[in-house]
């Protein structure tokens, strides 16, 4: 890639006004580094990958409404976490993430453990019972 | 307090770190040389790993790979230490800034307040540098970064100790006692020999074959799994290819630049020629992003479209697999 091919479209960073270091050659044909604030195939990949996300949690909220899910996969959904991360955060098996995923098992769950669950999605009990969707 | 630490805004977070670390201590080595003497050029498809509901691609070796090999190939120790106790974590860190020693730090960039958005995923392989202390603030130097910035004790505790797969568990890392006179044409070799073979390796997921493998699934996974999937795998992709931290075409152009560089050092004038290869390889790269992302831009439902892609990255192999070929001859 040559110095003023360095793509420079607008991207997620350049509206933070951050930009990236690429690798260019310059007229001599000597390597350097270059800035780029941006570059529209990435951006496109990024924005469908965040799209394919909210998809899914649109889908989980439905589902809770439905009376199948637990308030807590639309926040695990929320903050980006799948059932592995939740895991870690809580410090409960994954199995028990997974049921606990469930309306059913949630409604049975002490105050101790929701209390985990609140204390990692930095959220009250009542909002963990009750989100806004 | 804070240490006399010049911030370099790299590429990449690991090499980032590593280069400035060891600047700091008095060995100066660019982001390209640390990259090329790791042997950073690799390709890996893991079908099976799945991540954000996408097979695995990988233009990198492992998280943690690339210090490590540098050390042993410039011949240096690295001090790493892991913590169960955030306390004791944070007291470690003290100790060192208390040393007037600049510390790398692996962190998760979930919470990483500094960074957009739509950069903040459950990664937990990012690497930055924290260089003093003042107040409640420790001040960090993230190679991607263009300036150094700050992070509270708070913040930073929970970055340290992100959850999740590679979670840090608060390691903290740093070079110790740098050999005085530096073999860098040993360490330029041998970094050189094991880029090559991992990707000539008779592994059919690794290297110019897995990139092969990936171009013969992308024929197939139209009618298999559908245009909605495919497009999802190829924006995964891409997004491998070409974001921070994992480079692919990125991490070619750095490779290229890092054989020109050895050229000089080697006094090698075929690797010159050979960095020159590297970049139209890497602009082959960038080329099959931009079709990539058209296409799932667009939606586009005719199965030749991927047919067209398969057969850029199916040129991208052929061409890597002779590149490596001819580096092989050019080392000897």
């Amino acid at each position: 890639m040559k110095k003023e091919e360095v793509p420079q479209d607008e991207s997620s960073l350049s509206k933070a006004n951050i930009k990236e270091i690429v690798y260019a050659v310059d007229k001599d044909g000597k390597y350097g580094k270059a800035l780029s604030s941006g570059w529209e195939a990435k951006t496109i990949a990024l924005n469908k990958s965040l799209e394919l996300i909210e998809e899914q949690l649109q889908e989980t909220i439905h589902k809770i409404k439905q009376g199948e899910l637990s308030p807590i996969a639309y926040y695990m959904e929320l903050q980006r976490m799948d059932v592995v991360v939740l895991s870690g955060y809580v410090g409960f098996w994954q199995w028990k993430v997974k049921r606990h995923l469930k309306a059913k098992t949630f409604k049975k769950l002490s105050k101790k453990t929701l209390k985990k669950y609140a204390e990692t999605f930095e959220v009250s009990l009542e909002e963990l019972k009750n989100p806004k969707i | 307090m804070k240490i006399n630490f010049e911030h370099n805004q790299s590429a990449h977070c690991e090499n980032g770190v590593v280069s400035n670390l060891l600047n700091y201590n008095g060995l100066k080595v660019s982001e390209p040389m640390v990259f090329g003497i790791a042997s950073g050029v690799f390709f890996i498809y893991i079908p099976f790993i799945k991540v954000n509901f996408a097979p695995a691609f990988s233009f990198r070796p492992v998280p943690g790979f690339i210090f490590s090999r540098v050390s042993k190939r410039l011949g240096f120790k690295i001090k790493r230490y892991k913590y169960k106790s955030t306390e004791k974590a944070q007291q470690a860190l003290d100790a060192e800034l208390a040393k007037n020693n600049p510390v790398g730090l692996q962190v998760g960039v979930y919470n990483l307040t500094y960074f957009p958005d739509e950069y903040r995923f459950h990664f937990n392989a990012h690497n930055l540098v924290v260089y003093g202390k003042v107040g409640d603030d420790y001040l960090i130097s993230d190679p991607v970064m263009p300036e150094v910035t700050t992070l509270s004790s708070k913040e930073l505790e929970k970055v340290r100790f992100a959850k999740g797969p590679f979670a840090p568990n608060g390691h903290i890392y740093y070079p110790t006692q740098l050999p005085s006179n530096i073999d860098l044409k040993k360490a330029i070799t041998k970094g050189i020999k094991q880029a090559y073979r991992h990707m000539l390796a008779p592994v059919p997921v690794v290297g110019y074959r897995g990139i092969r493998y990936v171009a013969k699934q992308i024929r197939k996974w139209p009618d298999k799994i559908g245009v909605k999937k495919t497009n999802h795998y190829l924006g995964q992709l891409v997004r491998m290819q070409e974001e921070i931290g994992t480079g692919g075409g990125g991490f070619r152009f750095i490779f290229a630049a890092f054989l020109q560089e050895a050229s000089v050092i080697m006094e090698n004038p075929r690797l010159a020629e050979l960095s020159k290869e590297m970049t139209v390889i890497g602009d082959q790269w960038r080329d099959f992003a931009i079709d990539a992302s058209r296409l799932y831009k667009n939606r586009s439902r005719e199965t030749d479209a991927y047919n067209k892609i398969a057969d850029k990255l199916d040129a991208i192999a052929l061409a890597e697999r002779a590149f490596f070929l001819d580096l092989k001859k050019a080392i000897k």
